[in-house]
Parts: C-alpha cells; structure tokens; sequence
C-alpha cells in the first residue's frame, strides 16, 4: 500500500513545476498589463509606469521573474495580492473555508439524490421510472447554471419566499468570523437563530452547484449497476433466495460503487476548486470568484497562486481517490 | 439533570433577550456590486472602494455638498488664497474625534499633524509611510498634486498651509476628493512603533459617520454609526455592505427585503422596477460623458469640414434607443449637465445626412472614404456597449460614403494604442473625478493631453487658452465665462462626437428616507433613515 501511495506522489513533483511554469507564462500571454488595467481612462505617464514596474518586480526578465515566483512558493510565499496588497494565501485561507462549506453540501446533495435514483433506474429498467429519472438527469446535466439558480431563487426566494436570495447568513446576525465555516461560527456565537439561518442560505447554492454532479452520479450508478446486475453471481444470489433488497444493496452496490467513486472524486475535486457561476449569483465569497476577478485584473500573484494551490487540492483528492480505489479494489494497488 | 436543563433556558432566554435589543437597531443594508480594494482611498481609483471608505468613513478639507458637485468645508472650517493664487490657508475644525478599534484607542482630537501626514505620506518620497503597502497613490499623481504642491505647512495646531509651484483653481475641488480622505497620525506612529504599518490601511481609524467593525471579503463590510461625529450621529445604527456583484441577484434581493439601496441596476429592469410600489427609483444625469474621437492629427479628420459632416451623418437618437435602452440623454457639450458651466446655450449638430454629404464634397470627399471606429471590449458607465454603438455609427456614415471598419483590442492595450494616436476614430469616455470642468476640458481637451488623454489629438490654440485662464483664477464667475466660451469653441471645431451621458438609475426601498443621488457617482448614507 504505501509502495502504491509513493508511486503516486512521486508523480506529484513534475506535474507540480508543470503546473507553475503553465500558470505563470499563460497569465503573461494575455495582452494587457497590470499597471494598464489598474490605471483604467486615466492612464499612467511613462515615467510613473517605469516606477511602478520596478516596484512590482516587472522590469526584470522573465526567467528571473519565474525564477523568484518558484523560490517563493518553494519557501511557502505566494506573494502579495497587486490590488489589495494582502498575502495571496491569507487571501486563499479567507475565502476557502466558504468554497468547502458550499463544495460540501452540494457533494451531500448530489451523493443523496444521485445514488438512489440511478440504483432505482437501474432496477427498474425500461419503465416509466427509469425514463424519468434519466430525462430528468440529462436535463440537469445540460442546465445553464446561471439560468437555473435566478430561476430558483426568482420562485423559491422572491416570490414564495421561502429561502433567502443570496449571501451566507441574514445581516441581522454579527456573527464572529472564529473558523470561517459559517455554520460552525453560527453555532458558536449566541445568536439565536444564527444557525437557522445559515442553513437555509446554503440550500439553493447547494442545489444548484450539486445538479450536475447529482446528474453525473445517478447516470454512472445506473449504467455501473446495470452492468453488475447483469453478472452471473447476481443470478446465483437470486436464485439462492436472497431477499431482492440484499441482492442490490450488499451484492450488486457494492462492485457497482468502484468507477462511481471515482465519478464522485473527480466531481468534489471540481466543486473543491471553486464555482464561478454559482459563487457569483449567490455573493457567495468562495475562490472561483476571487480566481477569475484576479484574471480580469492581470493580478499575477493572485492567478499564479491561487492556480497553484487549487491545483494541489485536486492533486491531492485525486490520489485520495486512487487510494480509496486501491481500497475497495484489491486489483489496483496490487498491480504493478 | 433538572438544573442543567434550568441553566440551558435561561441562557436561550438571555441569548434571545440580547439579540432582541440588538435587531431593534435600525440597520441600513446597501447591496454593493463589489469587495473593496482596500481600506486605504489613496491607493485606489474604483468607485467601489470609495463607497466602502472614504465615502462613509472619512471625511476631508473640504467636501462635495450632497447631490452636487459644488465644496463645502468639512474637517477645514475655512480656507483664504493668497492673491498670486499660490498659498492656501486652511482653517481646522476643532473637536473632532477618530474612531476607536480593537487595537487602537486615540489619544487626541483630530489636528494639523493628521493633515500634514495625509498629504506628506503622498507627496515625500522620504516620508516612513511613503512605500508602505506598496504605497501607489494614483489619484494623487493622477490629478498632477505631485508636481503641484511645493511645500505643505503646519502653522499651528489648527492652521495648515498648501504652497503651489503655479496657481491651480481646481486645487481646491481636488481636496475634496476621495483620496485626500484624512488619517490619524497618531494612528500612523503607534503602528509604526509596532512594526505593523500596513495595518493602517487595513483598519484604519477615521472621522466619518460610520466606523468599520467587520470586514469578510466578497461577502459584507459592517459598520456601525460613529457616535461622536462631529456632525451629529447617522440616522441609522448599523449599516451593512451586502457585497451582491450579480445585478439581477440584487434586485431580487431588493424585492425580497434582503436589501435598501442598490446601485447598477440593468437597463432591462429599470421598467419593472418603476412598476413596484415598494421600490423609488431615483434617477439622474450621471457626470460622464461618452465620445467619439477623431484623430485630428491624421488625414482626412484634420480638416474640420470632414469631423463636423460626420457629427451631421450620426443619428444620436437611434443611439441612445439601441445602446442606453432610454438609460442614456444625447450629449451637446463635453461636460455634463449636472456640472457647473455647462453651456445650455450651445445647439447640437443635427441629423442631417444631406448637409453632411455635402461637406465631405467641399472638403475633397464626394464619394466619402475609409476609415476605422474603435470599439472599447468592455461596458462602462458612459458606454454600456460600445460594439453596438460602432455598427449604428458605422451604417450612418455608409450612408454618406464613408466606410469604416470597426476595430477592437484588450483593454489595456486599446487605451495604449489610443493614448499614441494610432486609431482613425475611437469611442471611449471620461466619468468626471471632482466636478470641476477643469477635469472634462483640460484633461481631454487640453494640449498638455495630446499622446495622453487627449485622445484626438486636438491642441487648439484659442481653446487652450481659455482653459488656463480658468486654472489661473478662483473666482467662479470668471472661470465659468472661460470655460462656457471654450464649449463654444470646441462645438464649433468639433474634434469628438459627443455621443451621450447615461443616466444613472438607484432603486431603493419605499421605506428609504433621505437619500440623494450623487452627481459623482458615491453612496452616501449619512443623511438615510429607514
């Protein structure tokens, strides 16, 4: 096992130089300079843009320019933010715990919904059951994001009123910023209610961000089931007697669960590196948000930076996942 | 068992009692469309920023007067010119308290050092603060303060005094601008001392009406009413920044009850939002203005017959329909409405395709010729969609002979390549900075602009004049008899099309009080009551 985890992490070494020699020239081949785009209409005298320049470190060639940013990151400094001045990765452990809170519930959503219906598809298939569940499925996968949160929000918030149209929890509360983790820091403040609250706030955003996985997850159960169902030792158990709930849950879910592990690691690692739509339409201070405004800005560290890390995070849940594989199948870590 | 469960209701109860009294504060919510770049306004040009900090928080010399863009004093009671128009002499308020933080408790009202360091830290280069948080004042090199200023004096605790290198009217409107917001010295070297100077421009102390308490970026900002201010204590107790960056997002928010005041709203909302009875929506001209440049260094717009038969051959009207959806009026003058001087007296070139052929062909063109429109990539306030506004332009003058490609670049390299003249024709626009005309006119218009700002390259001798004229005096009267005359010339001369000045929109809630538009763009809460 452990053999089977260092082969995987020694893997992590070129893909991590890749991924900042990547981050770092793709940034730079936008047009459009940082200093450019911070002074807008009002431009920048030439004298001034050769100041700022030398300041920010951008006179100097490219490779030294490189060469500090992976010296930097290699010391645990992703730098400071163009704009704001903070440090990248304060910026990053700010807005995180809000992305994992979001990336969480809608992976809960997802895995709740996703797994029956494709298990209930696949057992009753070719009914009228099994049609709904994969029309409704494929609908979900195809849903403009955008779309479908203003229309959630247009019935859900403003006119039935039953959700709360944005934000993490209502400004009555003043809750204090302890984990970042708002229902965690609404349960520990006082406020009554506080908890309520953040609750309800999180409901579409999770609905909304977990469609498409939830969509993604029941259509490989169903498949990945079908195809188990189909097995002889299926038959067998059948014939056996086994109560039929027995048969699917214990026999048949669990050889069918292993390509859907792997569906719903690739999807969290997705969720876990920020939803640019979903975070916007609800003001949802996550870091897919931060990512492409910093884009926008040509704020280098920023992009580079915050690249970097989500990059590692999906590295790093990747190999959970390989490792969660090797668990459930012995084949995998066994194999050379 | 019994007692646990006696000490678990009393807390509820105490907990419910406590927020009771703390939801009976009357608590504005503004749903801003952005986080704030920082907290420090010297360092930023957004509006956003501003409305999160200067606006609400600090105060100045001297400030706009709400709903215009006229000064009024603020932190100076008064200030005296002298007579050659190069020492200003401010007079201080007294009794003006800062704001307290977690870590920080003042010792002393506001005085002549806060004033002294505020500009010092800008403008010396030897000033400790000078490089501190990357220390970029674009503002203040923007508006030419660096070169402007010789010496800043403190006479006494209460007096201080501005020397300029040459006199500058405008001096005055710029000290009321955001990034001349005053800090706490006192602030400043307890921090220092610390080793923590950045702080500073994290969580600064000021003098304003609302006092920052929390800030969760990209999620809201709190504040909550500076008791002591000097002008008297906001009418509300709290206000929250809800930061909502969608604009459909924050009208259901509005609609909701989630939100009072929003800013931005889309244009395709604005008919609805009239329809709701729970919603005022206020609106006014906003101070901008959207153009269209010729190159007036390049042939054939060098001659003034071929920029004032374009001026005729663009229909404004369907402009304004199609790109403002009605959010927008159709421009006459460089300078907007709202602002002091704006010449009333001046008629617009009308539609008129005939004429307009007409002087193409005195000018040499019957049969017209091809040129280039540039079309910025981004919206913005004076322009909300400038391809659009290209191809209207471009089909009105096919219709005199005159073929025009449109062009478009990355934004920053657009504005470069446009600042160097390389553009036949540009569409951009300006939204004013301090409401003095002097910022429309000399910085777009003026010779100084040419390979800058001035984006058609337009150094006219008699215009010019006029201009610095009015820099050299401050008396109003005078300045605006110049700066009248000088929209006189620039009509008559015609190096833009002034397209138009959009109208900004503010739907709030009917139970909104107070409120007022400002002409400059800001939010302002103090004076708002729910």
């Amino acid at each position: 096992m452990f053999q089977f985890i260092f082969r995987r992490l020694s893997l992590v070494v070129p893909t991590f130089i890749g991924i900042t020699l990547l981050t770092f020239t793709l940034i730079r081949l936008i047009p459009g300079d940082p200093i450019e785009v911070m002074a807008g209409e009002r431009g920048v005298s030439a004298e001034r843009h050769a100041e700022l320049s030398a300041q920010l470190g951008f006179d100097q060639p490219l490779y030294v320019q490189y060469f500090r940013y992976v010296s930097g990151v290699l010391q645990g400094d992703l730098g400071n933010s163009l704009i704001t001045k903070e440090p990248v990765m304060k910026e990053f452990l700010t807005l995180f715990p809000a992305t994992i809170e979001l990336a969480f519930c809608a992976a809960i959503f997802a895995i709740l919904v996703g797994l029956p219906a494709g298990i209930f598809a696949a057992v009753k298939r070719g009914t009228v059951l099994d049609h709904s569940v994969m029309t409704f499925s494929l609908t979900g996968y195809s849903m403009p994001i955008f779309w479908w949160a203003l229309l959630l929000m247009l019935v859900f918030s403003v006119t039935l009123g039953w959700t709360p149209v944005s934000g993490r929890i209502d400004v009555v509360y003043w809750i204090d910023d302890v984990t970042g983790f708002m229902l965690i820091d609404a349960l520990l403040s006082d406020e009554v209610g506080a908890f309520r609250s953040a609750v309800s706030h999180l409901i579409l955003p999770s609905i909304v961000l977990g469609t498409i996985p939830m969509a993604v997850i029941a259509r490989m159960t169903r498949s990945s089931m079908l195809e188990v169902l189909s097995e002889d030792y299926i038959r067998t158990a059948r014939a056996k007697g086994i109560a039929p709930w027995r048969v699917i849950i214990i026999h048949a879910l669990r050889n069918a669960l292993i390509p859907v592990i792997t569906v719903i690691g690739l999807q969290v690692g997705i969720l876990l590196s920020g939803a640019i739509l979903t975070e916007t339409v609800f003001a949802w201070p996550g870091i897919g948000k931060w990512l492409i405004e910093s884009i926008g800005r040509r704020d280098y560290p920023v992009v580079q930076g915050g690249i970097l890390i989500v990059a590692c995070i999906i590295i790093t849940v990747n190999l959970l996942v390989d490792i969660a594989y090797g668990i459930v199948n012995p084949r995998i870590r066994h194999s050379k | 068992m019994k007692k646990g469960l006696a000490k678990l209701t009393l807390a509820l109860m105490t907990a419910g009692a406590i927020s009771t009294t703390a939801h009976a504060a009357t608590t504005l919510v503004y749903c801003s469309e952005g986080s704030p770049e920082g907290f420090n306004p010297a360092f930023y040009t957004s509006g956003t920023t501003f409305d999160a900090t200067s606006k609400n928080m600090f105060n100045r010399l001297m400030e706009f007067k709400l709903g215009t863009t006229e000064t009024e004093p603020g932190l100076a009671t008064s200030y005296d010119v002298s007579a050659d128009g190069l020492e200003y002499t401010f007079h201080l308020r007294k009794g003006v308290k800062f704001h307290s933080s977690k870590s920080f408790k003042p010792t002393r009202d506001f005085n002549a050092d806060d004033v002294v360091f505020t500009f010092d830290r800008q403008w010396n280069k030897n000033n400790p603060y000078h490089t501190v948080s990357g220390g970029s004042y674009e503002y203040f090199n923007g508006m030419g303060m660096g070169d402007l200023i010789k010496d800043i004096v403190k006479v006494d605790d209460y007096t201080v005094k501005f020397v300029l290198n040459q006199p500058e009217a405008p001096f005055i409107a710029n000290l009321a601008m955001d990034f001349a917001s005053i800090f706490s010295k006192e602030q400043a070297d307890y921090l220092m001392k610390k080793g923590t100077p950045e702080q500073l421009d994290i969580n600064p102390v000021a003098t304003g009406p609302f006092q920052k308490v929390q800030y969760q970026k990209d999620s809201l900002i709190r504040y909550t009413a500076f008791k002591d201010y000097w002008k008297g204590k906001a009418k509300v107790d709290r206000l929250v920044f809800s930061i909502t960056p969608d604009a459909s997002v924050r009208y259901a928010k509005l609609k909701a009850g989630e939100c009072d005041v929003m800013p931005y709203p889309n244009p395709a909302d604005l008919e609805q939002m009239d329809q709701d009875p729970n919603i005022n929506l206020m609106s006014q001209e906003g101070l901008n203005v959207g153009y269209l440049a010729f190159n007036t260094q390049k042939k054939p717009f060098d001659d003034i017959r071929v920029r004032q038969a374009l001026n005729l051959a663009t229909d404004k009207s369907a402009i304004i329909d199609a790109v403002f959806q009605g959010a927008g009026k159709a421009a006459k003058n460089p300078i907007p409405p709202t602002m002091w001087s704006y010449n009333n007296n001046i008629v617009d070139y009308p539609y008129d395709p005939v004429k307009a052929k007409k002087l193409l062909a005195e000018a040499g063109y019957p049969d017209g010729f091809s040129t280039n429109i540039w079309a910025m990539p981004v919206q913005r306030p004076y322009n909300p969609n400038a391809r659009r506004m290209a191809e209207i332009m471009q089909e009105d003058w096919s219709k005199v002979g005159v073929k025009a490609e449109i062009v478009s670049y990355e934004w920053g390299e657009y504005l470069n390549r446009s600042k160097k003249g390389e553009h036949d024709t540009v569409l951009l626009g300006w939204t004013g900075d301090n409401g003095d005309p002097d910022n429309f006119l000399y910085v777009l218009l003026g010779c100084d602009g040419v390979g800058g700002s001035n984006r058609a390259q337009w150094c006219n001798e008699e215009f010019n004049d006029l201009l610095l004229a009015a820099k050299q005096t401050s008396d109003k009267a005078e300045r605006t008899k110049d700066y009248e005359q000088a929209q006189v010339v620039f009509k008559r001369e015609a190096p833009w099309i002034t397209v138009a000045h959009s109208v900004v929109y503010e739907p709030i809630s009917k139970d909104v009080k107070g409120y007022k538009i400002d002409p400059l763009g800001g939010h302002y809460f103090y004076n708002v009551s729910k």
